[in-house]
């Protein structure tokens, strides 16, 4: 059996497991010392003083540093905005607040002390004089005239006005609709509670004037390069960044945040290590977070139940200051998905991004496509029963036909292939969708037992970021290529030097099968490397479910120009010409004369020793490349959850939940299936517990786990899963992704199936979390139906 | 989190620990499920933490001639696997089972539960409902308080800073009584949004909540209005409907309109638990 799509267990475990993991917060450097970040605790205030005499003599500490030292300084001071769209307002984001705080948590000044219980309790000394002024936290209300100006530079809050699409096409599809559907939803906020929290070490080497930050980062080097050219300062080559393992990040740690640099910046100028490490509840509060969308939708569909026309309003919360990819989110990685799995010949999309005194929104597991198909999967609902159309028939009829790929959407994306019915039907089969039907209406009729509905998501996202040129053309400030160096060693065995940057994905036991099934060696023979600025080649991180599409595919890339030099070595050693020499199971040999055959160590250990070698031939066997994909992949799937709910109490039980997705050719099944998993919890936790709740003050309500509830393994049912597999046509590999399949599509599902247990009470939306509480107050705010 | 500065002293027996307690900003700590979490919090900064954990005078479940006798170290985990209050006060243990998780229920005890008082906590309401006697002891002796008294309002009881509880005791149930804890749980904490806990002792009723108001509370005209009934559930059914309260909690997790409803609905639950589990 081919280890290119082998459940083999995950090489990284043995020491994860057992504790043996070196995570940020496991490093020790001599003469390390600690960082305390004094944070306000208001969610917009001036500073009119800080008084640090006191946390100065405190015992243990070594040096306070304020927003005002650190303009002093020789640092940039700010965190940059990587993501331009026309018209961006890009305020400054000072890794210290030196005049002004705008959220809860926005860091003031910074304390470091030889342990952290003294830099904490230092930390309590620092007096902040703060003058309270008034915040606004809610995204349509910061939007609206007289409302609490975040940033003066941003009249009216706003940061972008953006749209996409044909407005006047879609206007009028709309005037020729048969009938309309409509929806004012709301996309939650929500914490990423990667369960390793932010950290960074940073050590200064004075006398060679470099530069070493461990940090929690699923993307060194461009944290390297962000440190370069705003935060701290110093040239790219005299800056290393590491991720050592990496517990989680789910986009949280993508970006560049103030305390890496506030700890680089410590140790720049007190000559020690510092080691700054988030506590849970510092997480909750500085995590980039995710979602929180105000939208209003309409879909415009004809007298068979077409869809004509797609138009939306989005806004979408920015939090306190752009983080590093925050303007894309809510705008080409959300926009560009509404056209959903189904031929809509006219979208129109506007989103206004808004500035709010919250902590800064940003990619989050899905990042804009969750949103996009929450969206559109709600309001095929409704479509659908407006139409009096079974969701699944109404979805059927409006998928974009197989033959009809590569479909140019209306909404920018050319989707390189699909195809959707068979996923659907497959999905419809393992929950015994019409059993369910009997079910609900044998229970609808006699009124016994709880509420039951089914939910249906069918769901396409564009992942394996990203076609450079494309997102160069629509504002990235980077390439989202990827690199990959395969080192033969001359006993023939590998290491991979992978751009990708993983952190809990298992990349260094998928990537390893990827090289050992294209040369035929033993898996354990290949070692992957990542993480390290000074070991790898420049590289774009992990992050959009792009690692195997793009990072995969720069391996097999790289891979490709080892055989073509070990063709040459073997041509020179059969005395035959490279262009007859195949490589097959392992062995160079002639095309058509097996016997004439060189073994692949005979040949590596050629590559090195040279000395029956062709002339014009390098020595060495290594090889990089930068692989830049021709186009996104487009993972799709269907997804359906049923859920129960208590009449007395409107609490919701997930009952069943399957789904079938087709994410491409699969390099690990169980990687696959342990990711859909995740996402799967992930989502629903969405669906039915997670939200960031701020109240008036701008004060964060759900700051711990005591209020912000994540989904745990008993609020849970055993998933079912499956596949259906239409290989990606334009990578070499055929993946597409997979990282956040289950996410993106599981809120719409969840939701459906709450809506559609609720039907019979005239609800026809609720918006997540979908609460106990909330689905009493609907069960009884409706009247008399019945359920 | 990082807690600030304290001194830490494990007492060797009863006596001591009430001596050390006596000093100046001390706390007791038994299993640290409530308190260690304030501290992490820097919400609580005592000066010296007395460690009482290891008072094996405060340990343990007896049942005996009619009263069970409950000491106040005694973890969530052995109140739930109790076979001697299998009989006396299933709801005990089965409101024990429910509390936290597995960590929580390993450490956590009976008396650091009732003397931090969290309106949400599982304990208290089953106290009130077993018309239970919270036994106290302190620097001048010792003396008990009904449960009904004990708790005095938002995480606020009737122990003095100086004093420890020792035990709870109540009367046992006996053949024909029942009891029964029912829970609307938060999903993030585990915490009741509302608990009720049911005892039907002979011909008398007794239900109490917790997590519906700032201090647990006995439903006295519930009870008394089943109380000689037959616990028919239309009987039990008409007493609920007239449950009140005159301050329900109201917060993120849920109105106080929500938490009423939820102790009528759990209320009924508990009741009928307790009435079908009746000999």
């Amino acid at each position: 059996m081919s280890v290119f799509g082998a459940s083999i267990k995950r090489r990284e475990d043995p020491a994860l497991i057992t504790g043996k993991g070196k995570y940020t917060d496991d490093l020790v450097r001599p003469g390390m010392c600690f960082a305390a970040i004094v944070r306000s605790p208001h969610a917009h205030a001036r500073i009119m003083s800080i008084d640090t005499s006191e946390a100065a003599t405190a015992p243990g500490v070594i040096a306070v540093f304020t927003g005002q030292d650190l303009v002093r300084g020789e640092a940039g001071g700010v965190v940059p905005t990587c993501w331009l769209l026309p018209n961006l307002v890009t305020p400054d984001h000072p890794i210290l607040a030196k005049d002004l705080v705008r959220h809860v948590g926005d860091g003031v000044a910074v304390v470091v002390a030889e342990n952290r219980y003294q830099a904490h309790d230092a930390a309590e000394l620092v007096e902040v004089d703060y003058d309270p002024l008034d915040a606004v936290t809610d995204v349509v209300a910061a939007l609206e005239p007289g409302a609490p100006q975040v940033h003066a530079e941003a009249e009216g809050n706003l940061a972008f006005d953006w749209d996409l699409g044909d407005k006047e096409k879609t206007e009028a599809a709309f005037s020729q609709a048969a009938h309309t559907v409509s929806v004012d939803l709301r996309n939650s906020r929500l914490i990423p509670h990667a369960v390793e929290p932010r950290g960074a070490l940073a050590e200064w080497d004075d006398a060679k004037g470099e530069l070493t930050v461990w940090v929690t980062s699923q993307n060194p080097h461009v944290h390297r390069l962000l440190m370069t050219l705003a935060s701290i300062g110093l040239p790219e080559h005299k800056i290393r960044v590491i991720a050592p393992e990496v517990g989680g990040g789910f986009g949280s740690k993508i970006h560049h945040y103030p305390d890496e640099a506030i700890a680089a910046w410590c140790a720049m100028n007190t000559g020690r290590p510092v080691k700054w490490v988030a506590t849970r509840s510092e997480t909750n509060l500085t995590d980039a977070h995710g979602r929180d969308h105000a939208s209003h939708a309409e879909m415009a569909l004809d007298a068979e139940g077409r869809i004509i026309g797609l138009k939306v309003e989005t806004k979408a919360a920015m939090g306190a200051y752009l983080s590093t990819f925050a303007p894309s989110v809510p705008t080409y990685l959300y926009g560009t998905l509404l056209s959903g799995q189904y031929d809509i010949p006219a979208i129109h999309v506007r989103t206004l991004g808004a500035f709010t005194h919250t902590t800064p929104v940003d990619a989050y597991r899905g990042a804009g496509r969750p949103e996009a198909t929450f969206l559109i999967e709600r309001i095929m609902d409704l479509g659908a029963a407006k139409m009096g159309l079974d969701p699944g028939d109404f979805r059927r009829k409006n998928f974009i036909a197989p033959d009809a790929f590569p479909y140019a959407t209306q909404v920018a994306l050319e989707y390189d292939s699909g195809n959707y019915g068979p996923a659907l039907d497959r999905a419809l089969e393992m929950v015994g969708y019409q059993a369910l039907r009997d079910e609900q209406a044998e229970r609808r009729k006699s009124g016994d037992g709880k509420l039951l509905g089914i939910g249906l998501s069918t769901f396409i996202e564009a992942c394996g970021l990203a076609p450079s040129q494309v997102v160069g053309s629509l504002g990235a400030q980077a390439g989202l290529w990827e690199s990959a160096k395969v080192r033969v060693h001359p006993t023939g065995t590998i290491t991979v030097y992978s751009g990708s940057s993983g952190h809990g994905q298992g990349h260094e036991t998928t990537f390893a099968q990827i090289v050992a099934d294209r040369l035929a060696v033993d898996v354990d023979q290949v070692e992957v490397v990542q993480g390290d600025t000074r070991e790898v080649q420049f590289g774009m991180g992990t992050y959009g479910s792009r690692s195997a599409a793009v990072g995969g595919s720069a391996i097999s890339e790289a891979v490709d120009k080892v055989i073509a030099k070990g063709k040459k070595i073997a041509a020179h050693l059969l005395e035959a010409s490279p262009d007859d020499i195949v490589f097959e199971d392992g062995a160079f040999h002639v095309q058509g004369v097996p016997a004439k055959t060189q073994a692949w160590g005979d040949v590596v250990l050629q590559a090195y020793l040279a000395h029956n070698y062709p002339d014009d031939l390098e020595p060495g066997l290594e090889e990089t490349a930068f692989y830049n994909p021709a186009n996104f992949t487009y993972p799709f799937g269907a997804h359906i959850a049923v859920v129960e709910i208590d009449r007395d109490t409107g609490h919701v039980e997930l009952r069943q939940y399957a789904c079938c997705d087709d994410v491409g050719n699969v390099i690990n099944p169980m990687i696959v299936e342990g990711q859909v998993h995740g996402g799967l919890a992930q989502g629903i936790g969405q669906a039915l517990w997670e939200e960031a709740v701020y109240d008036d003050y701008g004060q964060l309500l759900t700051g711990t786990l005591m209020d912000y509830a994540l989904p745990r393994a008993h609020m849970l049912p055993s998933f079912d899963t499956d596949r259906t597999v239409t290989p990606c046509p334009h990578n070499p590999l055929g993946v597409k992704g997979v990282g956040e399949a289950g996410t993106i599509a599981s809120p719409a599902a969840v939701t459906n199936a709450v809506v559609d247990a609720l039907s019979t009470f005239g609800v026809e939306h609720l918006d997540m979390p979908l609460t106990s509480e909330k689905v009493w107050r609907a069960m009884n705010q409706s009247g008399n139906g019945q359920g | 989190m990082f807690p600030g500065n304290f001194e830490y002293v494990r007492a060797g027996n009863l006596k001591e620990a009430l001596t050390l307690l006596s000093g100046e900003d001390c706390k007791a700590l038994a299993g640290g499920h409530s308190l260690i979490p304030l501290l992490k919090q820097r919400l609580a900064q005592p000066a010296k933490l007395v460690d009482i954990s290891g008072l094996d005078e405060l340990k343990g479940v007896t049942v005996e001639a009619g009263k069970a006798r409950v000491g106040a170290l005694t973890t969530h985990r052995e109140l739930a696997a109790s076979e001697a209050l299998q009989g006396a006060a299933q709801v005990l243990s089965e409101a024990a089972s429910k509390v936290g998780d597995p960590q929580v229920r390993n450490r956590g005890t009976l008396g650091g539960n009732i003397a931090h008082a969290d309106p949400a906590s599982d304990l208290p309401a089953v106290l009130l409902a077993l018309d239970a006697e919270v036994s106290i002891v302190g620097p001048n002796g010792s003396r008990s308080t009904k449960a009904d008294g004990f708790f005095s309002g938002l995480m606020d009881t009737d122990l003095a800073e100086n004093e420890v509880i020792s035990h709870v005791e109540f009367s046992s149930l006996g053949a024909g009584d029942a009891s029964a804890y029912c829970k609307f749980e938060h999903p993030a904490s585990g915490y009741a949004i509302c608990g009720a806990a049911a005892v039907i002792r002979g011909s008398e009723v007794r239900l109490a909540f917790n997590g519906v108001a700032a201090v647990p509370f006995l439903a006295s005209a519930v009870g008394d209005s089943l109380s000689g009934s037959d616990l028919s559930d239309a009987a039990i059914d008409s007493a609920l409907s007239a449950l009140e309260h005159d301050d329900p909690l109201s917060d993120l997790h849920a109105s106080a309109e929500y938490r009423l409803h939820l102790a009528k609905v759990y209320g009924g639950r508990a009741l009928r638990a307790a009435r079908d589990r009746r000999g």
